[in-house]
């Protein structure tokens, strides 16, 4: 759970209050709203000017940053691929945050959820650009962390893939109990799968939905 | 073995700038503008070379600690500002402090070991030794930390995304620029071994060849330059591995962010 009080960045972000404790919480808004730098303060990628941010009651500014990143994942707008095979780019997750590496079984499962028909010895290079999405979806997904900050995790998608992965998505955090806080340019997304919408314009809420 | 030394006279050096005039006359029939830089790198040649020649048959005719040290000093300061310059990317001040750390470290603890553990120089500060070692050492430490910078800085600035990404994911600084910092050590080092590969068949080493020339047995020469390479090539690697070590964390703010 996050807790934001008086949160300013630049011109970009000014939240004066804000609670995020549902499991699924989508951020909607124009491009240049600030979507991306709130959802990079969240594990300290960006550091706000003043404000703060408490993750289950800690202020994140005194936590171990790479400590924080391991519980609070984020996956980025921009899909990053390691040069190597779909295993290994799918390992490099658990590698960086120490945790024990992923079974053949589990990976092979976390590419079903993302709809990725590739062998795990493939060679990335080859891969699309929705498919490198994909990849990296699945990669954040294999790395049981406790919050998953997602930035339009479906921008490379075509609309009938984005539904299924999405739902897919949606359906292993809430059988985990896990959090999701998700950046989406999809309406459609966020009515879809509400517990949190929030609307930011300009670097403010302007709207709020919890159910 | 002929230990006799044959003299050159000025008349005689004088030729040799001939191969510039040759140099010049090409440059200028292709239409290349390098005119200025060949006539300024020559006379700095000359002027350099003429002027170290006079200061040390003062430093040898006076031998002592701190005049070695002095001229060591010298030699590693001017490494160390022309390390900077040959570094096209823009560098922090911390990463500069870096490449001043290691170089004084790298080089001064690779030359003394040399100079005094290998060759056991003694007095350790005969400056017929210890100079002419340690500007080799602290030459080629000067062109691998250059080359490690340069690789460093470049491969921070094109890898930022992928770099990023790591940190998201949970990586230490470390374990999200270990590649870029592997790949810059590695470029720092692959010209001294390129050298040694070739050493003997394509090439004769200049210490080894001066050695010769001077009336050495071709056997000694060749100890003492198998003994040089082998201290340049763990000086550079020792001083580029500090400066890498060190350096990759400048780019990080102190709560692991990318600066």
């Amino acid at each position: 759970m996050f807790e934001v009080k008086d949160l300013k960045f630049k011109e970009i972000v000014d939240i004066s209050s804000l609670v995020i404790n549902k499991p699924i919480t989508c951020i909607v808004g124009a491009s240049g709203s600030g979507k991306t730098t709130f959802l990079r303060m969240l594990n300290r990628m960006n550091v706000p000017d003043r404000g703060t941010i408490t993750y289950n009651g800690q202020d994140i500014a005194l936590l171990d940053t790479v400590k924080l990143r391991r519980k609070v994942v984020m996956l980025g707008q921009t899909p990053v691929i390691y040069s190597g095979t779909i295993e290994e780019n799918l390992q490099i997750g658990l590698q960086f945050s120490q945790k024990p590496l992923a079974t053949a079984n589990a990976m092979k499962e976390s590419l079903m959820k993302v709809e990725l028909n590739k062998s795990l010895a493939d060679d990335c290079r080859t891969l699309s650009g929705g498919e490198k999405q994909r990849l990296c979806l699945a990669r954040v997904m294999l790395m049981n962390a406790d919050v998953y900050l997602l930035d339009e995790p479906s921008a490379a998608l075509d609309k009938y893939t984005e539904k299924i992965i999405i739902d897919n998505l949606v359906k292993f955090v809430t059988e985990q109990n896990k959090q999701l806080v998700m950046i989406t340019h999809s309406e459609e997304i966020a009515r879809r799968n509400p517990n949190s919408i929030i609307r930011m314009e300009n670097g403010h809420i302007v709207e709020e939905y919890h159910e | 073995m002929n230990s006799s030394v044959m003299d050159l006279s000025i008349l005689q050096l004088s030729i040799a700038y001939v191969f510039i005039l040759i140099l010049l006359v090409i440059f200028k029939s292709r239409g290349i503008k390098r005119e200025k830089q060949i006539l300024i790198a020559t006379v700095r040649m000359t002027i350099q070379l003429t002027v170290m020649g006079y200061v040390l048959m003062l430093v040898f005719d006076h031998a002592s600690w701190w005049l070695t040290a002095s001229m060591i000093t010298i030699m590693i300061a001017f490494a160390i500002y022309n390390a900077i310059k040959r570094v096209k990317n823009k560098m922090s001040k911390q990463l500069q402090k870096m490449i001043m750390v290691s170089m004084v470290t790298g080089a001064l603890i690779t030359a003394v070991f040399f100079i005094i553990v290998v060759l056991q120089v003694r007095p350790w500060f005969n400056p017929q030794y210890f100079i002419p070692i340690s500007g080799m050492i602290v030459g080629n430490c000067m062109t691998g930390i250059a080359l490690g910078a340069n690789k460093l800085c470049s491969d921070m600035d094109e890898k930022r995304v992928i770099i990023e990404n790591s940190l998201m994911l949970g990586a230490t600084p470390a374990q999200a620029t270990k590649e870029i910092v592997n790949d810059a050590f590695d470029s720092a080092i692959l010209p001294t071994m390129n050298n040694m590969l070739t050493m003997g068949i394509v090439s004769l080493p200049g210490m080894m060849t001066g050695q010769i020339l001077s009336g050495t047995f071709p056997l000694t020469a060749i100890k003492y330059q198998i003994g040089i390479m082998l201290a340049i090539l763990g000086a550079t690697a020792l001083t580029t591995i500090m400066f890498v070590m060190l350096g990759y964390r400048t780019f990080f703010t102190k709560d692991n962010r990318l600066r």
